[in-house]
């Protein structure tokens, strides 16, 4: 066999590979997702930073470059609402700042719920969390995280009263979180362990220990804590009653001081209060019934709407402190936080008369125009093309309504005629704020917070 | 924590503590743009545990060292991510506020 020698050359020596720029097919898999009519194809974005090596092409990140390459464009702005684009960033950091906004990020929100009185249809637990779930207008980072021991105080709690009552023959009545007021002095419940017969000049200890008032403090003199909205309902009352029986302990002279507590963890701590004798409290109601019924034959619910009843209740308090997303949802600061990445969709050949029309016809969100290439303007498409203007040419005319729905490219061979991507670092950014910040200030928050934890690592290194 | 050797300090996976993907992903990037990483990756060995392990490995420097530079890499991008979108909030603002004057 004859010997054959052979001699090695570098693959970047070969003539038809460029050196320092990829050759086309390769810079389209590194930018863009390429949305075939089966699946998308090269969604993973190139991060080695040797991953073109072979090419002669660095792939590292030069913090210059990246300073260069990065814009931000605001396309909507509102109290609540904001979209941009983030260009020239890498999905990783994208993600993260999504993440950090919906979970990471905190506010205020109802935790404790203190029931003196709840007569309504809609069961305590049920309550405290429609009320957890209230978003608040208040700016969490003017309050500290409560933090396990702590005592309720003013730098970390916002408490609120509830108190409404349906009359006896009035029409229902809707609570909504109107009737929620704030109590800058802090909680007016007086805790158990007190007895009620101490002398009056000592303050009598609450469930909260305010050193001052909140509405004397700078920053809510003439910005009074409020729920975001006021017409959310909480809970319906009606002229009725439902009682809870309780048969015997309620006739007792002692009973009140006696009703257990009732505490729920998650989602929200619910207590019910020792009431001291002299809150007014609506027993009549339960007297009667529990001496009625004091066989226990009538067990669970029993509806009051005859004579000598009084209509639902709800009193309670409410207690607000610091969270993050990440332990419930009702912390979240944003509705709803997310991207996506510019759609492209690109006409590989020219698309004429028949087929421009069908195209056209073909997308639902009206991704297409059709221009009229004699003139050379653009025609108002209405239901039909005038056919005597001429030939017609299909046109790219709003790439961003695309939802890569991929009905342009179904059927025979249009996956050829025109190509649908996404761009992979331009990201259309959506934050919806739930009403604490606005949504700019919660962006910078959350990068700053991502900023937080890499010091974390940093120190932790060192 | 960092678990590594002494012999080689090259190669060394570094547990954080209460970190997840938020944090360790955008790692994971950064470190695989430095040209000094030959490997890179992440993983969070037990869902219920907030813990991730990041494992780096160089062409010979100190991981620790390009793990921190990693981490100033990240709040350097951070900073200018921050500076940007300040910068055109104020400018939508203020075309905004132009508009909304109605000059004509």
């Amino acid at each position: 066999m004859k010997e054959q020698k052979t001699t090695k050359v570098p693959v970047w020596d070969l003539p038809d590979v460029p050196k320092g720029k990829l050759p086309p097919h390769l810079q389209l898999q590194r930018t863009r997702v390429l949305c075939t009519f089966d699946a998308p194809t090269h969604t993973e974005s190139i991060q080695y930073s040797g991953a073109y090596a072979a090419m002669g092409v660095d792939n590292s990140l030069r913090l210059e470059e990246f300073r260069n390459n990065f814009r931000v464009e605001v396309i909507k702005l509102t109290e609540d609402d904001m979209e941009f684009d983030m260009i020239g960033i890498d999905a990783a950091l994208a993600n993260a700042f999504r993440r950090i906004l919906i979970a990471e990020l905190p506010t205020m929100a109802i935790e404790k719920v203190l029931v003196a009185n709840n007569t309504s249809v809609i069961q305590d637990e049920v309550l405290a969390h429609r009320l957890g779930l209230i978003p608040l207008k208040v700016d969490p980072r003017l309050f500290n995280y409560m933090i396990e021991n702590d005592e309720p105080n003013e730098k970390n709690t916002i408490v609120f009263k509830l108190h409404a009552r349906c009359e006896r023959g009035s029409p229902r009545i809707k609570v909504t979180t109107n009737e929620l007021k704030w109590l800058p002095n802090g909680s007016e419940l007086i805790l158990s362990t007190e007895k009620p017969t101490q002398d009056s000049t000592s303050k009598t200890k609450t469930y909260t220990s305010f050193n001052c008032r909140q509405d004397t403090l700078p920053e809510f003199l003439d910005n009074p804590i409020v729920p975001k909205h006021d017409d959310i309902l909480i809970a319906k009352l009606g002229p009725g009653q439902y009682v809870r029986n309780f048969a015997t302990p309620l006739v007792n002279e002692t009973s009140t001081n006696e009703a257990s507590a009732i505490s729920f963890t998650f989602p929200c701590m619910i207590e019910s209060p020792h009431v001291s004798s002299n809150d007014t409290f609506s027993f009549g109601g339960f007297i009667k019934l529990a001496g009625a019924v004091g066989s226990g034959k009538n067990e669970g619910l029993n509806v009051m709407g005859t004579s000598g009843s009084v209509g639902m209740e709800i009193e309670l308090e409410a207690h607000a402190v610091k969270g993050v997303g990440k332990t419930h949802a009702k912390w979240s600061p944003v509705a709803t936080a997310w991207y996506r990445m510019l759609p492209e969709v690109v006409l590989l050949q020219d698309i004429e008369d028949g087929m421009a029309e069908e195209l056209f016809k073909k997308c639902p969100v009206g991704v297409f125009d059709i221009e009229d290439i004699g003139k050379g303007s653009l025609i108002v498409f209405d239901q039909f093309i005038d056919r005597q203007l001429g030939r017609k040419r299909a046109t790219v005319a709003r790439p961003r309504s695309c939802t890569l729905c991929r009905e342009c490219i179904r059927g025979d061979d249009w996956d050829k005629l025109l190509s649908l991507r996404r761009v992979k670092d331009h990201f259309i950014f959506t934050i919806e704020s739930t009403g604490a910040l606005p949504p700019e200030i919660l962006f910078t928050e959350a990068v700053q917070i991502l900023e937080e934890k890499c010091e974390r690592v940093i120190s932790e290194l060192s | 924590m960092e678990h590594g050797s002494f012999q080689d300090e090259s190669q060394a996976t570094f547990s954080l503590t209460d970190e997840d993907h938020t944090l360790a992903n955008s790692l994971r990037y950064t470190l695989n743009q430095d040209p000094r990483v030959t490997f890179c990756g992440y993983s969070i060995p037990h869902p219920s545990d907030a813990r991730v392990n990041i494992r780096v490995q160089t062409t010979g420097v100190p991981a620790r060292d390009v793990l921190k530079d990693s981490c100033q890499d990240l709040m350097l991008v951070c900073q200018h991510v921050r500076s940007t979108v300040d910068q055109a909030v104020m400018e939508f603002k203020n075309k905004q506020w132009v508009e909304s004057m109605n000059i004509k």
